[in-house]
């Protein structure tokens, strides 16, 4: 319907290079006039950076940006809402005490002479509000509003500063169903009346239901633009997950007979009722690596923290060599030898305001000789700092240094090695080389390797196939709180890969049967 | 050495807002029409006999000690994010249970003062364990509550200081008191030590519990420094979630910061009470170190030593008020002085910081050539 439109906003060539990491690399996009426009791909595959440049927010190391056939360059999002591009934040960016019409107009305030003119704004609003069927009220207080309604609030900011393109960044993930239909309702008029919407997700299932056309980007670049009624969705999935999976090195396996970790049974209900994680069961022998694959929210964060202790399951067990430890807190499974490297290093993994010296000891403060059940010694934190510094390139001054100061591989690094200096039983580590540059990438690898050698039990969650498949005994793949397969990682093809992670075959099918299914 | 050095480096921006904050105070006493010199010799003007200037480092003495003790309070919950407005309640209840408790029973004299002391404490840390348990349970903001509570603790005090623990002894005319604490529980002055350091003995007396306060001070810096829990606690007030995720229970280190502030909150009453007072009067009682307390711990920047200090400067000035007033400068200048000090030493604090942490990142970035400061967005 929208074939012969002529394109909005055409990205050409854009490659975007952080220090050591190249985030996008020659990406090509095209929004059509009237077109919902979807942009999927893995976490970390590049779309936030690519639509951080195009509303602004970074400016590209190359390549060029167009509005209109008209080349442009948007020092900050300024430029980009004056040239008609608009975004809805993931997480909104609305005062809970102002009103819907207040929320609105911040910062773009319609005045007369020095007084607010509260009365345009209101008819220009319901008038976006009717044109797109939007529903909005403006007088009523954002706080007792839904999360839907307040993501419309967020589509009617856009539209009152006369955005044409709109960005949406993952808009269903805070969605329940229903609200998920209505927002694409509110897509649809947005279309006919002409508007362009980028719709970055990784449900592929949305992607299809909504989209007109569809990009995919696969590692920085992007892979293809196809349509969806010319797709399925396994075809899409292969696109996303890439049609060459890495070969896996051969190691020898150092998988024993002694299980370790054994997880039965495990469920974790939200308050609110749908189920994150349901009957979970798989054990972890001394000298294996055990991956879990999956699109990310599809429970991995829960899982790692149920055997974290962070998080009480609501069924299963979680038992730790003979001791059962479903009721222990977390302190006491660090005590017991459980190493953890959360997904998010900022938030979970250290005092970024600290020296590093003090970041040895979060997490191993009870443990002696640098901890201890009463007392720490700050002296041999510093030395046992320094050895990790020594022994993981961590690239620093000294223990005195704010972890803040470090970057991002070098704080990972030294994480890595701080749990992994203890004497360890059983090591979690979720997304363990993500934000690393490529060295740092395969020191951390070699490392998860030798632990395995050594007779260590890892869980290991990621979104990095190539780690996963590269470093794996044994993978599973959870999808909606489930592990919907287990698989051999050095017979999996990305088809079945993909088809499991996105949902569209189950074990049960017809592909999973066939190839890439093994008896554990 | 370079310890040293570092030490000298900490301390160079508190010197220069200090001097900073002289500066403004000069200002704002020329405002007024004042000779800002003519003050700044009132500041320092100890007195011209012996005696006087006795007087005045006595004076000086019995008000940093309860200021540092609150100062103290204040700053356990403030290293792990907590705001323990509520010293000021705590405190008043634990010097009214202490004094009843104190003058009920007779022990000999080292015992019946730990007895008061253990008292006072364990009320101390009672009165703060109940927005301890609101926060931990319901989620109610500690702020709200302590502030709360300090209203209940004024109206609870004159209750328990009028029915329990009333001195039957009082004529019905006189304001209500507790009875006197007997001899044994009472601490002796430092009146003496004056005699034998060659100056003139103080007029009134000088509260020994300093020596208590300095103890407990040095207590408080080692097991901040060197123990699991001072640890536990940086690291809940550095980054609550990173330390939820490494075993360390937000809601544990709240219940147990919450007491030991609450405790050490409920000492400060004690320098008065056992030192000249002996007894709990809502009259004379003196309130507001609690408050005063705040801003204390926030010039002492959470640390021992720096309250001691802080301590040292308020109470400095404080003491300076009657002479100021001499020279026809308000006395409300002092407590001016006060907030600009406070307020100079937190700027200039914080931009040094700034600028230290930016020199650290460079001395990273120095180290390796690949470091970025922007994360990659995924």
């Amino acid at each position: 319907m929208t074939e012969n439109s002529a394109p909005v906003i055409e990205l050409a060539g854009i490659t975007k290079r952080f220090p050591g990491v190249v985030a996008n690399s020659d990406v090509h996009l095209e929004v059509r006039h009237g077109e919902v426009h979807a942009v999927v791909g893995e976490n970390g595959a590049g779309k936030s950076t690519l639509m951080k440049i195009l509303y602004g927010m970074y400016q590209p190391d190359e390549g060029s940006i167009s509005v209109d056939g008209r080349a442009v360059e948007f020092g900050n999002p300024k430029d980009a809402i004056a040239a008609g591009i608009g975004m809805v934040h993931q997480h909104f960016m609305l005062a809970d005490n102002f009103t819907v019409l207040e929320n609105i107009v911040l910062g773009a305030e319609p005045t007369t002479g020095l007084r607010l003119d509260f009365r345009a704004a209101r008819r220009k609003i319901t008038e976006i509000s009717d044109r797109y069927g939007l529903g909005l009220r403006p007088d009523r207080l954002v706080e007792e509003l839904s999360v839907a309604d307040r993501q419309r609030i967020e589509i009617a900011k856009v539209l009152y500063r006369g955005a044409r393109v709109l960005i949406l960044d993952e808009p269903t993930a805070v969605l329940v169903p229903q609200e998920v239909d209505a927002l694409f309702a509110n897509l649809a008029e947005l279309r006919s009346a002409g508007l362009s919407v980028i719709f970055i997700s990784h449900k592929l299932d949305e992607v299809r239901q909504v989209a007109d056309r569809i990009t995919v980007i696969r590692r920085g670049s992007t892979v293809a633009t196809v349509e969806p009624r010319a797709t399925t969705s396994r075809e899409l999935a292969e696109l996303m997950v890439g049609s060459e999976l890495p070969t896996p090195e051969t190691t020898e396996s150092t998988v024993t007979d002694v299980v370790e970790l054994a997880v039965a049974g495990l469920g974790i209900s939200a308050d609110d009722g749908p189920s994150l994680l349901s009957d979970i069961t798989f054990d972890v022998r001394q000298g294996e690596i055990v991956g879990f694959a999956g699109v990310e929210g599809n429970g991995q964060s829960e899982l790692v923290e149920a055997i974290m202790g962070l998080r009480k399951p609501d069924t299963g067990t979680v038992v730790l060599g003979a001791d059962d430890m479903t009721l222990w807190p977390a302190q006491d499974r660090r005590a017991a030898g459980i190493g953890f490297i959360p997904e998010d290093r900022h938030r979970q993994a250290l005092l970024l305001d600290a020296p590093l010296w003090e970041n040895r000891l979060l997490g191993w403060h009870v443990k002696p000789p640098a901890g201890g059940r009463y007392w720490i010694s700050p002296r041999l934190a510093r030395q046992e700092a320094a050895a990790i510094m020594a022994d993981y390139d961590v690239r620093a001054p000294g223990p005195e240094t704010l972890a803040d100061a470090l970057s991002g591989g070098n704080q990972q690094k030294f994480v890595i090695g701080r749990e992994m200096s203890t004497k360890l039983r059983v090591l979690v580590a979720a997304h363990p080389t993500r934000g690393v540059d490529v060295g740092a990438q395969a020191a951390i690898w070699d490392r998860l390797r030798e632990a395995r050698a050594a007779g260590l039990a890892t869980v290991l969650v990621s979104a990095d196939l190539e780690e996963l498949l590269g470093l794996s005994d044994t993978l599973y793949v959870l999808f909606r709180g489930r592990i919907v397969a287990k698989l051999d990682p050095s017979e999996v093809t990305p088809k079945v890969l993909g088809g499991y992670m996105t949902g569209a075959v189950t074990q049960d099918g017809e592909v999973g049967a066939q190839d890439g299914e093994v008896e554990g | 050495m370079t310890r040293l050095l570092g030490w000298v480096r900490g301390l160079a921006p508190t010197l220069v807002a200090l001097v900073m904050a002289l500066l403004i105070t000069g200002v704002f006493i020329l405002i007024i029409g004042e000779d800002p010199l003519a003050a700044l010799g009132a500041l320092f003007d100890f007195g011209d006999s012996p005696t006087a200037q006795a007087n005045s480092i006595g004076v000086w003495i019995n008000r940093a000690t309860p200021l540092f003790l609150a100062g103290l309070a204040v700053s356990i919950c403030f290293r792990m994010g907590l705001f323990n407005i509520g010293v000021e309640g705590q405190y008043r209840m634990a010097t009214v249970v202490a004094a009843g408790v104190g003058a009920a029973i007779v022990l000999p004299a080292p015992l019946h003062i730990l007895v008061i002391v253990v008292v006072a404490m364990a009320a101390g840390a009672a009165y703060a364990a109940i927005p301890a348990v609101l926060k931990t349970t319901r989620g109610v903001s500690e702020v709200i509550s302590t502030i709360m509570l300090n209203s209940i603790a004024v109206g609870l005090a004159a209750w328990l200081v009028r029915s329990p623990f009333a001195d039957p002894d009082l004529g019905s005319g006189e304001t209500a008191a507790t009875r006197e604490i007997d001899e044994s529980g009472q601490f002796p002055g430092l009146n003496d030590l004056f005699g034998a350091l060659g100056l003139e003995e103080p007029r009134r007396p000088v509260h020994g519990f300093v020596v208590v306060a300095i103890v407990v001070g040095v207590i408080i810096a080692v097991v901040l420094s060197r123990s699991r829990f001072g640890f536990e606690l940086r690291a809940s007030g550095l980054n609550a979630m990173a330390a939820a995720a490494n075993g360390i229970s937000s809601r544990a280190m709240v219940i147990k910061a919450m007491l030991l502030s609450g405790a050490l909150a409920g000492l400060v009453g004690l320098p008065d009470l056992l030192g000249s007072a002996h007894r709990f009067q809502s009259d004379s009682f003196v309130a507001g170190y609690g408050f005063t307390g705040i801003a204390v711990a926030l010039l002492g920047r959470n640390r021992p030593g720096g309250i001691a200090l802080a301590a040292l400067l308020f109470a400095f000035l404080d003491r300076a008020g009657p002479r100021l007033q001499s020279e026809g400068i308000p006395p409300a200048a002092v407590t001016i002085m006060q907030g600009i000090v406070v307020l100079s030493v937190l700027i200039v604090d914080e931009v040094a910081r700034r600028r230290l942490r930016r020199r650290e990142e460079r001395r990273a970035r120095a180290e390796d050539p690949t470091t970025r400061s922007e994360e990659v967005a995924s």
